[in-house]
């Protein structure tokens, strides 16, 4: 019995079975999500360097929507146009990649970090904790996400990082409910019976036992967020509650495009969609195939 | 049984508690509506006769109370901007919402479900992929854009459909499509999912085996059961519709409680804002009831494991 279990299932850590093991890795690895995520963030960090204009203030000498170049009246030094003050369009796609992904990954982070605490200390401390939690957690899913962002929103006042926080404190439910019930599990086995035996505080149990038995999900489920509050970001900007003008950002620029929609000038409503389409398709890609790598049974979370 | 229900019953309750406390915390938290309802340079006394005419004058326990109280006998309050009950305008608007949530629903059935059984049925093939394909694009393309894009295309250039408003069939089509677009790729994956599950199934194998025809086999015996999660999704998802369509009705400008909502917000409209997001609760808060009592009624394992 236990020479079968102890022969090594997975190749051997030699320097070519990690080789091998790289390349199985390369070759699974989700090629479209990492060059399309990995030009984004490249332009949203080095959008100082890459944009030909400054996105927030009109273009000397050019005059309001203007084509893209190929188009009759469009030029060559403004690639995809002006919009309705004269500002560089691409030059603001490319700042907004910075505020989606900010936003983005800040929410998620925020989201995922409100939740876990959470869902780790329902799951964990019990009783009448976990009674509260889950009824605060039900009374949130009562009202559908977007409309209680634009609540939020509204009331609060719009700023990116106000936005961040909206988000981050709408979006956190999945995971407390999701990882409470790990936990729940997670308490009922041996290493953790044994740690408390052994006289760890709760504190230490949860940080050296809990918390790293949970992150795989925790990750995983953001994966999953970081799309889900891109697209959310974009709506309350387009909306007028979200990142205020003139700041750069993908969903107030189709938001200021929509007057100019019924006189054809479809460029200023096409690129900013495009740009958020692709973000989050690159997102939903690299979130597939991180949940085959960290969750092996595929319980589709 | 009883107990489960009774329990699920007092659940909900608390919740739509928990939620109206904190929808009321927050709109009193963020600023004066005293000094949004008074002309400019209004004097104190102007400001705390408002304040009286209005019942801002009482501690918020009290005004929470009193409007919890009014909430249950369907009073949500006065419209500061319309000078009206919060519920006549709801209510005035409340169907159209209806009706671009069932089509929007029917639209999400009509793709997902299809789609969703030849994907599970050629599991792995070219028909599968493709479906995969519209799930991971209904994930990704914002339904509002959606929308922006449909108005370029079959109001702009085509000009088959009018833009906006409300009026015969040919104005809910587009907001229905840019509505039912998320949900019908949500539709896809679980119709796909639910009957893989119920054709790798025992009775399923059986009945190949007695020699059915594939088409009796998926249409009567695997499609009948697999459609049981699929029907409750689409119920819940038609209430979350018709509650959630806010960015849809203001792009096509359709008359529904979105848009009511939208209004709310830019006039500040407290009780408007918060009659309306507390009826948002109230109505999924329901259907989630209903549908846990339902399943158990039918599934006894479901009542007995919680």
């Amino acid at each position: 019995m236990s020479t079968i279990a102890t022969r090594p299932v997975v190749a051997p850590r030699t320097a070519s079975g990690r080789l091998a093991r790289f390349v199985k890795a390369a070759r699974e690895a989700p090629l479209v999500a990492i060059v399309l995520l990995g030009g984004l963030v490249f332009m949203a960090i080095f959008a100082e360097l890459i944009a030909p204009y400054d996105p927030t203030v009109p273009v000397p000498g050019a005059t309001m929507f203007d084509p893209p170049f190929w188009m009759e009246g469009g030029r060559t030094t403004m690639i995809l146009g002006s919009d309705f003050q004269g500002r560089d369009v691409l030059s603001r796609l490319i700042y907004g990649a910075r505020v989606s992904l900010i936003v983005g990954l800040m929410g998620t982070l925020v989201a995922g970090g409100i939740g876990t605490a959470l869902g780790i200390l329902a799951g964990y401390v019990g009783g009448w904790v976990d009674q509260i939690i889950m009824r605060i957690t039900d009374a949130w899913l009562a009202l559908p996400a977007i409309v209680f962002a634009i609540f939020l929103a509204a009331m609060i006042g719009p700023s990116m990082w106000n936005i961040i926080i909206i988000l981050g404190a709408v979006y956190w439910t999945r995971y407390a409910r999701v990882i409470r019930g790990e936990v729940l599990s997670l308490r009922e086995r041996d290493f953790v019976k044994l740690a408390e035996i052994a006289g760890a505080s709760r504190f230490r149990v949860i940080k050296r036992h809990i918390l790293p038995n949970v992150m795989n999900t925790a990750t995983v489920l953001a994966s999953l967020t970081v799309g889900v509050v891109i697209i959310a970001e974009a709506s309350l900007s387009f909306l007028g509650v979200g990142v205020p003008p003139p700041q750069p950002a993908w969903g107030l620029m189709l938001a200021e495009a929509r007057p100019t929609l019924m006189a054809g000038q479809w460029w200023l409503t096409v690129f900013p969609g495009v740009c958020i389409l692709l973000i989050v398709l690159a997102t939903q890609l690299f979130g597939d195939w991180l949940r085959v790598r960290l969750d092996p049974q595929q319980r589709n979370l | 049984m009883t107990q489960f229900i009774v329990r699920r019953i007092l659940y909900s309750i608390v919740t739509l508690f928990i939620l109206s406390g904190t929808i009321f915390l927050v709109v009193r938290m963020t600023g004066d509506p005293v000094l949004l309802l008074a002309e400019a340079g209004a004097s104190t006394e102007d400001l705390d006769r408002v304040r009286q005419q209005w019942g801002l004058d009482r501690s918020w326990p009290v005004q929470y109370l009193a409007f919890m109280e009014n909430a249950v006998r369907g009073e949500l309050g006065k419209s500061f901007n319309y000078r009206m009950p919060v519920s006549e305008l709801y209510f005035e608007r409340l169907p159209n919402s209806l009706i671009l949530g069932l089509a929007a629903t029917a639209i999400s059935l009509l793709v997902g479900v299809p789609a969703g059984i030849v994907s599970a049925v050629k599991v792995n093939s070219w028909w599968d992929n493709a479906a995969k394909g519209i799930g991971l694009l209904g994930l990704s393309i914002p339904g509002f854009w959606l929308g922006l894009v449909l108005i370029l295309v079959f109001s702009v250039w085509l000009r088959w459909l009018p833009t906006s408003g409300a009026g015969d069939w040919r104005h809910v089509v587009m907001p229905a499509v840019a509505l039912g677009w998320y949900f019908a790729a949500s539709m896809l994956r679980l119709t796909r999912s639910s009957m893989l599950e119920v054709l790798g199934s025992e009775y399923i194998k059986l009945a190949k085996l007695k020699g059915l025809p594939e088409v009796v086999v998926i249409g009567m015996h695997a499609f009948k059961n697999a459609l049981i999660p699929v029907l409750t999704l689409a119920g819940v998802n038609m209430v979350v519709m018709i509650n959630a369509a806010v960015i849809v009705e203001v792009i096509f400008a359709w008359p529904g409680i979105g848009r009511l909502l939208y209004e709310g917000i830019f006039q500040r409209d407290f009780p408007l804002v918060q009659g309306v997001v507390i009826m948002a609760g109230f109505m999924i808060v329901g259907i989630n009831l209903v549908v846990d009592v339902v399943y158990a009624l039918i599934d006894p394992r479901i009542r007995l494991t919680r």
